[in-house]
């Protein structure tokens, strides 16, 4: 018998329609879990959405262009949640042995930990990043050209390229604890929590943090300006690109993780 | 009683024994609440006619509410009280000579206030020495303070009677997840944990003082930092009782009608 190799993305694509499939089975949870993720991401607005009743402006930016800000760092997170949510599940598959499975197979691993999992619910999430989106360019009063739709779809690339290496630190994180570490939520849930207003109003320092140590500022912050014609640095649009680079130390630790790997042996 | 005691401290001391997770928390509730505290100082400088509180008393909510976040967390559930109606072992907990919803409050307020004490008391700590408009402030004057620690109690035991509500329910609905999510994100938006009930246009905020919701975390966190008048005070602590008489009723008579229908599908 022939057997056919697929290719990766075949692969993953097999992956994804597995997990859509057992999703769909329960369709009731899976309508009501999205609702829920719609809510949960509501309430974030509702909370910008009163604040903004009471103040006009908050360091010099306005409601419409903290709504555009938000939408688009939810976009970005939920993306990146929708695939690689699957390292959020990785404390159990190191936990109960599940990973050694993984190992023995000849196939890229963190493949196969990202297959394991495809968020479908969360498309709840990213379904109000989307209505927050245009509800924010119509409010804003935002010139578009080339350069500006460039620049956003750059963000989203940027974003979700360091949500994920961030997903991939707090999964490299258990080969050294065996566990979860609660510690990474501020910089996953926190991110998107807080990501709701540009980061220059939490201060210098907050804004030399997340410029040169999790560039959030890279995918949010700068390339904003450059949109809302704060700046004209045409250097802005390419840096949300720049933040792809995360990967690369993510990754690395991924590795030095692997080479350490110890069976939990059950 | 002496039955739910016991409960109540089996429980308890159950729940100091995660230290390391305690540890864990601490150190994300400090994250967030330090991130909240530079959200407000943004709008503080932005316009500070416009604050409906103080800065100090905002900054003491907000570790107040950090502090004791296990007491009025709405996502808080316990898993093993919707596990055991859903996969049938709530049989065993009916065999029992206990009343189910007793058992189940006393064991709710044990977690809460076990997963609260080992967890308040460094963050009530640092708060304090924080430089300060951004630390935690004393309170306003004793009787403010004792009052405090009553409506902290109070709310606590009306967060815990309005959970109650949802378990009940989970014995008609079976899946608790559209309820659970329902209620969670009511309670985090009506309670004022997306942001301060005072922070909300007037007309709006009359209405929602009025919701049991207000009677979780808001009475007591507000009346620390001295933001409410004696009025006010005496009204919310009134509307407090009024709630947690109100749910608990409901909630046992709910629980009463879900016992009597209740079947189990063996297994």
């Amino acid at each position: 018998m022939k057997t056919k190799k697929i290719n990766s993305f075949q692969l993953y694509l097999h992956y994804v329609s597995i997990n859509i499939r057992s999703m769909m089975q329960y369709k009731t949870s899976f309508l009501l879990t999205a609702i829920g993720q719609f809510l949960v991401s509501f309430n974030v607005f509702l909370g910008i959405f009163f604040m903004f009743q009471r103040f006009s402006h908050v360091k010099g930016f306005e409601y419409s262009e903290v709504v555009l800000c938000f939408s688009i760092i939810l976009l970005e997170f939920s993306l990146a949640e929708m695939y690689a949510r699957g390292f959020d599940a990785f404390p159990d598959m190191m936990k109960n042995g599940t990973f050694d499975r993984v190992l023995v197979r000849p196939r890229n691993e963190i493949l196969q930990v990202l297959g394991s999992k495809f968020e479908l619910t969360r498309i709840g999430r990213m379904l109000q990043a989307v209505v927050m989106f245009f509800y924010g360019i119509t409010k804003s009063n935002v010139e578009w050209n080339v350069s500006k739709i460039l620049t956003v779809i750059f963000m989203l690339i940027g974003g979700t390229a360091l949500f994920t290496g961030i997903f991939l630190i707090y999964a490299a994180l258990c080969f050294f604890t065996l566990d979860g570490l609660e510690f990474m939520n501020v910089l996953t849930d926190g991110a998107r929590e807080y990501g709701k207003y540009p980061v220059s109003i939490y201060g210098k320092r907050m804004l030399q943090f997340t410029t040169f140590v999790v560039p959030y500022a890279l995918v949010q912050y700068y390339p904003l300006l450059y949109i809302l014609d704060k700046s004209t640095n045409r250097f802005y649009i390419l840096l949300p690109l720049l933040a792809i680079l995360f990967l690369i130390p993510c990754y690395l630790l991924w590795r030095f993780g692997i080479h350490k790997y110890t069976s939990s042996g059950s | 009683m002496k039955k739910y005691v016991s409960f109540f401290r089996l429980r308890f001391l159950m729940g100091l024994q995660y230290r390391t997770a305690a540890l864990a928390g601490i150190v994300t509730q400090f994250a967030w609440g330090g991130m909240e505290i530079l959200v407000f100082k943004a709008f503080y400088e932005a316009d500070a006619s416009a604050f409906p509180m103080s800065f100090s008393a905002t900054a003491s909510y907000i570790w107040m509410q950090q502090a004791f976040l296990a007491f009025f967390a709405a996502w808080m559930l316990e898993n093993e009280i919707f596990d055991s109606i859903v996969n049938g072992n709530i049989a065993y907990e009916l065999c029992r000579p206990l009343n189910i919803y007793h058992m189940w409050f006393s064991r709710s307020i044990a977690n809460r206030l076990s997963r609260a004490v080992l967890r308040c008391f460094p963050i009530l700590i640092v708060a304090a020495f924080l430089p300060k408009p951004y630390g935690l402030c004393m309170p306003k004057s004793l009787p403010h303070f004792l009052l405090f620690v009553i409506t902290l109690l109070l709310g606590l035991m009306v967060t815990v009677s309005f959970c109650m509500l949802v378990y009940s329910l989970t014995f008609f609905t079976i899946s608790p997840q559209g309820l659970r999510m329902l209620f969670t994100t009511s309670v985090e938006f009506f309670a004022g944990a997306v942001i301060p009930l005072p922070f909300f246009p007037e007309t709006l905020q009359k209405i929602m003082e009025l919701l049991p919701f207000a009677a979780m975390q808001n009475v007591a966190l507000r009346i620390y930092s001295g933001s409410m008048s004696n009025e006010a005070m005496l009204k919310a602590i009134f509307l407090q009782l009024f709630w947690l008489f109100t749910l608990t009723a409901f909630g046992k008579k709910l629980c009463n009608i879900a016992e009597k229908r209740i079947t189990v599908q063996g297994g």
